[in-house]
């Protein structure tokens, strides 16, 4: 064994400016097969974490992913908004240990603004179950008090105190801000990873007093603004544009998250919040509209992972080509070899040797550059797509990927190696090519 | 002639052999033998069936069992993979050219049979490394700097006497030598020659030399032609 790896290293150093490059060609594949895969994993974990601790969404009736995307994730929007006569109905529900209100439509230089009640705070789980901890500051008490996500504060530099504009709408280029109703910064959350990174939180109160005021604004662009898209707006955000105060009581809000006392009671709470005879409500469970999410978006999964595999595959065609290219000239060190005892056999199991050296070598690189670059990338990872690219989460999955990968190496090699044992064999001793 | 201190190293007896597909055959030897103290050159014109000869005797055709005995072991009755270890324990070959590992050091290059072979690891003494040393330094590569170069820097006198040095370690049987000579110039051909004979004398080895240059046939004990032996 030991004389047979000395020669593949041997043989592999003699040639070793082709064995690099066939070593960073499956390095490459072996960077992108696994970087899919973690990206992939975190992206699903990123997306979970959001999600967890709450057991029911509550929302207009309408399709679940969308209900998940809009409330948890500030992408789009829930439809039309519910009454606060619903959140009354859920909250007095026996089985329904806390329900929070949220009202969503605006949004800060791009970010999603989230009307909401302090128990958001309390209530509120990422990443298997961890609440929400305050960088700094703390809930808002007041009207104009808000909280910002880890992500808002880094990118802008807000910090306690500073005061904040929102605009009207979800779109990151807004023409209608509210500067009429600005809010004071009173807490900053740590980083969870999630959306909630990305958001901002005011009160219900402040919520309504974004566009209770929007009316009495001075300002003729903007409401000229407002007199020509009103009713396209009203429709579209889900929050009735009934501008009064309505302190602690708005007329409409947008979902609501509800935890259960009982967890083994959310399908009948689901029924009966979906029977509610007022108006057409849907009751969300955020891990079944995930599982229908991941079966959307899986089409593309897989045709990512496929032309991962494609360049996988380039990779080890590129080593078979390599060693069978090699062949020829190695002929008659082979035949050498022969001559001083090394059987066709071994000549065999020197060139699926080299192969396996070849695939390992690529296999360490890749990892190498893929835990390199994603130390280089993590920060921009987490603050722009809030993926926390973890390498342990799929450490199993990418296991057997990289035996994959080694074991599709091994068996390539059988084509040269084959051809070697015949040539060998046809060759013998003869060294007159 | 076999004194009482030598021993029949090779027996040929009978032997026919056809190429595969082949219509007749290419070698029919009816009787040849060597001691291990016999130096024997066999001549004969290209194609006259010496280098499929030698590659019977080491081995690497299949030939009839009780056709060839090397080192008292009926060659024909081993199986390819016995065939191919029984050749790096008993047979050392040295060829034409192209003779060593080009990425290999010469030293590397002659300790290659012990790395293959127990029984030479063996015979080269406790320290094989020492013995290649004493072997090369014999046959004129002492220079430190040449013993440690790469074989493909090598002139190809000094790859040849690597490749005799490799052959000759361990001290196998037979030493089976087709045409080392034919890439070297007069003067090194004849000190090849002679460092080649003195050394197989030195550790025992029977040394059959094929080539078709009649020049080299002064100082062998037995001069053979191919027609005397081979009878197609």
């Amino acid at each position: 064994m030991m004389t047979s790896l000395s020669l593949a290293v041997g043989s592999l150093w003699n040639r070793r400016f082709v064995a690099a490059l066939t070593v960073l060609a499956i390095a490459l594949s072996v960077f992108l097969v696994i970087g899919v895969e973690r990206l992939r994993v975190s992206a699903k974990e990123s997306f979970a974490n959001s999600a967890s601790g709450i057991d029911l969404i509550v929302a207009s009736r309408g399709n679940p992913v969308q209900v998940l995307m809009a409330t948890v994730f500030g992408v789009g929007s829930t439809g039309p908004g519910i009454d606060w006569d619903s959140y009354e109905m859920v909250e007095a529900l026996p089985q329904v240990a806390w329900a929070v209100p949220i009202a969503m439509g605006d949004n800060h230089r791009g970010y999603p603004v989230v009307g909401t009640t302090p128990e958001y705070f309390e209530h509120f789980r990422h990443s298997s179950g961890r609440p929400l901890a305050f960088t700094s500051g703390h809930s808002f008490s007041e009207e104009d008090g808000a909280v910002i996500g880890a992500e808002i504060a880094t990118r802008f530099g807000y910090e306690i105190g500073t005061t904040v504009v929102n605009a009207h709408g979800a779109g990151e280029v807004a023409f209608d801000l509210h500067d009429e109703a600005p809010f004071v910064v009173t807490g900053i959350l740590m980083p969870t990873g999630t959306a909630v990174d990305r958001m901002v939180f005011v009160s219900l109160e402040g919520f309504d007093r974004l566009h209770a005021e929007k009316t009495t604004s001075v300002d003729p662009f903007a409401q000229e603004t407002r007199a020509n898209s009103d009713p396209v707006e009203d429709a579209t955000d889900g929050v009735e544009a009934d501008h009064h105060d309505h302190a602690h009581e708005p007329d409409k809000i947008n979902a609501i998250y509800v935890g259960l006392a009982d967890r083994g009671a959310v399908l009948s709470i689901q029924r009966a919040i979906s029977e509610y005879p007022a108006e057409p409500l849907s009751a969300v469970l955020p891990a079944m509209a995930l599982i229908e999410l991941w079966s959307i978006t899986g089409a593309a999964e897989q045709a990512i992972v496929l032309m991962a595999s494609a360049v996988a595959l380039a990779g080890i065609v590129a080593m078979v080509v390599m060693l069978s290219a090699s062949l020829e000239v190695r002929r008659r060190e082979f035949a050498i070899l022969r001559s001083v005892g090394a059987t066709p056999l071994r000549i065999f199991s020197l060139i699926v040797l080299e192969a396996g050296l070849v695939t390992v070598a690529g296999l360490l690189l890749g990892l190498v550059l893929l835990g390199a670059l994603t130390a280089i990338l993590e920060p921009v990872l987490l603050s722009r797509f809030g993926l926390q690219v973890d390498a342990s989460a799929s450490l199993l999955r990418e296991s057997w990927l990289l035996l994959a990968i080694l074991m599709a190496g091994l068996a390539a090699s059988f084509v040269p190696a084959i051809r070697v044992y015949r040539m060998t064999l046809a060759d013998g001793l003869s060294f007159r090519l | 002639m076999v004194s009482s201190s030598s021993k029949l190293v090779l027996r040929i007896s009978d032997l026919a052999y056809q190429w595969p597909g082949a219509a007749k055959p290419v070698l029919r030897v009816q009787d040849l033998g060597m001691t291990n103290e016999e130096r024997v050159f066999l001549r004969g014109a290209s194609g006259s069936g010496k280098s499929t000869l030698l590659a019977a005797i080491a081995g690497v055709v299949d030939v009839p069992a009780g056709s060839i005995a090397v080192a008292g072991t009926d060659v024909g009755q081993l199986k390819s993979g016995a065939r191919d270890r029984f050749r790096v324990d008993h047979v050392g070959l040295i060829f034409q050219m192209f003779n060593l590992i080009p990425w290999q050091s010469a030293l590397e290059n002659v300790l290659m049979p012990c790395r293959f072979s127990r029984r030479r690891r063996e015979r080269a003494g406790a320290d094989p490394k020492l013995s290649a040393l004493r072997l090369l330094d014999e046959l004129g590569l002492s220079d430190p700097t040449l013993v440690s170069a790469l074989a493909m820097s090598l002139s190809v006198g000094q790859q040849q006497r690597v490749a005799a040095a490799r052959a000759l370690i361990g001290a196998p049987d037979l030493i089976l030598a087709d045409e080392p000579t034919s890439a070297l110039d007069e003067d090194a051909k004849t000190s090849f020659l002679d460092l080649l004979k003195r050394e197989c004398a030195s550790v025992g080895s029977a040394l059959l030399f094929v080539s078709h240059d009649r020049s080299l046939e002064e100082g062998f004990d037995r001069v053979l032609d191919i027609t005397e032996v081979n009878k197609v």
